[in-house]
């Protein structure tokens, strides 16, 4: 179940994302840009599998572990994402600035 | 040991240091910036010196054994690209010193990072590694990208960077894939993973392969992914387009790492599909590059289309899939990033000499003030980067076409790579003779081109000669590098040192 749950988010969110990633304006592609980023931080998340109420780390009288490395992985990923998502953000309102208007290509229609 | 890390560190330091240094000293401090740079290259010699005595060289991040921590790992292919990246940021760095501006510190922090991840993504032997690095390299291309502001940059600079997130989503994605089903990033285990395995129980691995070079061909602009390259390199100042020349190159270089690690050059059955992709793209690209040079209407978008063209003429040659094939593009990739960085500096300063109609192609523009000098310098490179003996680009081409006689597709590569190299001469002809005779009216810059402006380009035009002298040794040093590379096995035993005797866990 949680399985089903899990990969119609990574789904919806990807789905989203790249709709949103091929407007015209830079807001809606920049939106689209963290929509996909938070599926792709989902899917690297889901790589180690989903086992809840299991520890990450070692501990005294426990069987099974959750793999950590994901998240850490993900963790590496969200840091990066949001430094982008920052700096592209600023990009956009640089080239509103600019060129005088939110087309992604700078010209006004 | 520890010397491994330089590349990466010296960088890191030196950027770090000038961002501490308070503003009104930093006049005082220029010289950290270009020292720093230089120093790259005696130490890119010494690591080449250490790849040549003891095959690979092995650090493990904060001594945690391989599968599990990063490792660095130098091998022939890693010293040659730290080589080449460090003789090209040097040449760029002096062409930025020649040419003061205000924004000089924030140029020298960006540069430093910028080589830190270039360093950092030729060294690591781990896949997530190499996505951090390739980030830090990227963000600091935005950087540099923007430097001198304006309308356009800022226009190329947003495709640039929306391009780039998007390539990093994938890359993301390929890396889950792969972790999931291989529970390695690790790019020595990843390969004895792979090569362990039967072919059925391969396929989400191929896939997230497949990912990833899609990845790589985003970052090295090969066809349909190119679009983006011309525009970008068009709009950034020169000494960043010059340094931008190995940035394809990082694509090529993963490339070349990860298909020669896991797929190998021959063996596995999905060898052939890779190879036959490979080759259809590429000599796509090297056709559309050839096409796009010849209708440039300016000097830097024809400068744009060469580097596409040479990363198409690369990996032509690498989806031969044979050691000597794989040796003639390594060859053809140390001319071509070298000669395509000196060209941007010297078109830079061609564009300087004409004025408002800075590097555009029209007909009858004001003639440059030093047409002999800056003339001689372009025909050189010219010849150099079409192909013409007697200099470097008709030997590489020579060393292609000839290692690609072996293959199925010999006569397409052929006809392709010929035709391109005809397309490029007679699009650098007819940009040459636009520039240097179709002139009307006088110079506009009474001063004539300073030779510290010069020097840099010179620099990188005379490694076109000289590795035509030194032809011999450069390539026995790449046939051993080809030979290392189509020798997996030697990699994996190397990293992996003993773990796989003590049978990890699964």
């Amino acid at each position: 179940m949680i399985e089903l749950l899990f990969s119609i988010a990574v789904g919806v969110l990807s789905m989203c994302g790249v709709y949103l990633m091929l407007r015209a304006r830079t807001f809606p592609v920049v939106l689209g840009l963290t929509l996909l980023s938070y599926a792709v931080n989902l899917f690297l998340f889901g790589s180690g599998r989903l086992i809840p109420g299991d520890p990450p780390l070692i501990a005294d009288g426990v069987e099974r572990y959750v793999d950590p490395l994901p998240q850490a992985l993900v963790l590496t990923a969200i840091v990066i994402g949001f430094a982008m998502t920052a700096f592209v953000m600023v990009l956009a309102l640089r080239a509103l600035n600019d060129l005088g208007n939110d087309h992604v290509d700078g010209r006004a229609d | 040991m520890h010397w491994i890390a330089t590349p990466i560190l010296l960088p890191l330091i030196a950027a770090a240091l000038m961002m501490l240094v308070p503003a009104r000293y930093w006049p005082a401090y220029r010289w950290l910036g270009p020292v720093a740079t230089l120093f790259q290259v005696p130490i890119a010699v010494w690591l080449i010196a250490q790849a040549m005595g003891n095959g690979y060289l092995v650090y493990p991040l904060g001594d945690w054994p391989a599968p599990f921590g990063i490792v660095l790992v130098l091998d022939r292919l890693s010293a040659l690209m730290l080589m080449i990246c460090a003789v090209l940021a040097t040449a760029a760095h002096l062409a930025h010193q020649a040419r003061p501006s205000e924004h000089t510190r924030q140029f020298q922090v960006l540069f430093q990072f910028q080589l830190m991840g270039l360093n950092g993504a030729f060294l690591t032997g781990d896949l997530f590694n190499l996505f951090v690095f390739f980030e830090i390299l990227l963000i600091a291309s935005y950087g540099l990208l923007l430097q001198g502001g304006g309308p356009s940059r800022t226009r190329a600079a947003l495709h640039y960077v929306l391009l780039n997130l998007a390539g990093s989503s994938l890359f993301l994605i390929a890396m889950g894939v792969l972790y999931a089903d291989a529970g390695t990033l690790n790019m020595a285990d990843l390969a004895r993973v792979v090569s362990e395995r039967g072919p059925d129980e391969l396929i989400l691995v191929q896939a997230g392969l497949m990912l990833l070079t899609v990845v790589f061909a985003l970052k090295s602009a090969l066809l349909p992914l190119h679009l983006w390259l011309p525009a970008t390199y068009a709009a950034a100042i020169a000494p960043v387009a010059a340094l931008f020349a190995i940035m394809t190159k990082v694509g090529a270089y993963a490339v070349i790492r990860v298909l020669t690690l896991t797929f190998g050059l021959e063996g596995s059955e999905t060898t052939p599909i890779i190879s036959t992709l490979l080759v259809v793209l590429a000599l796509a690209t090297v056709a559309a590059a050839g096409v796009g040079a010849l209708g440039s209407v300016s000097l830097r978008r024809l400068c744009g289309y060469l580097v596409v063209l040479s990363i198409g003429t690369v990996f032509a040659s690498v989806a031969v899939l044979e050691p000597e094939a794989l040796s003639a593009a390594l060859y053809y990739m140390i001319q071509s990033t070298l000669v395509t960085g000196a060209l941007f500096l010297l078109v830079d300063l061609i564009a300087d000499q004409r004025g408002p109609i800075d590097d555009s192609l029209q007909l009858n523009g004001p003639p440059v003030r030093n047409p002999a000098l800056l003339g001689t310098l372009f025909f050189a490179t010219a010849v150099a980067i079409a192909g013409l003996p007697p200099l470097s680009g008709f030997f590489g081409k020579l060393m292609i076409l000839r290692a690609a006689l072996s293959a199925d597709f010999a006569p397409w590569l052929w006809a392709v790579l010929l035709v391109g190299s005809l397309l490029v001469l007679l699009a650098l002809s007819r940009a040459g003779s636009r520039l240097f005779w179709s002139t009307d009216g006088e110079p506009l810059t009474p001063a004539p081109v300073r030779l510290g402006a010069v020097l840099p380009a010179m620099l990188l035009l005379a490694a076109s000669p000289l590795l035509v002298v030194f032809a011999a040794p450069v390539q026995s040093y790449l046939d051993q590098t080809a030979a290392q590379l189509a020798d997996p096995q030697g990699y994996i035993l190397q990293v992996l040192g003993d773990a796989t005797g003590k049978g990890a866990e699964p």
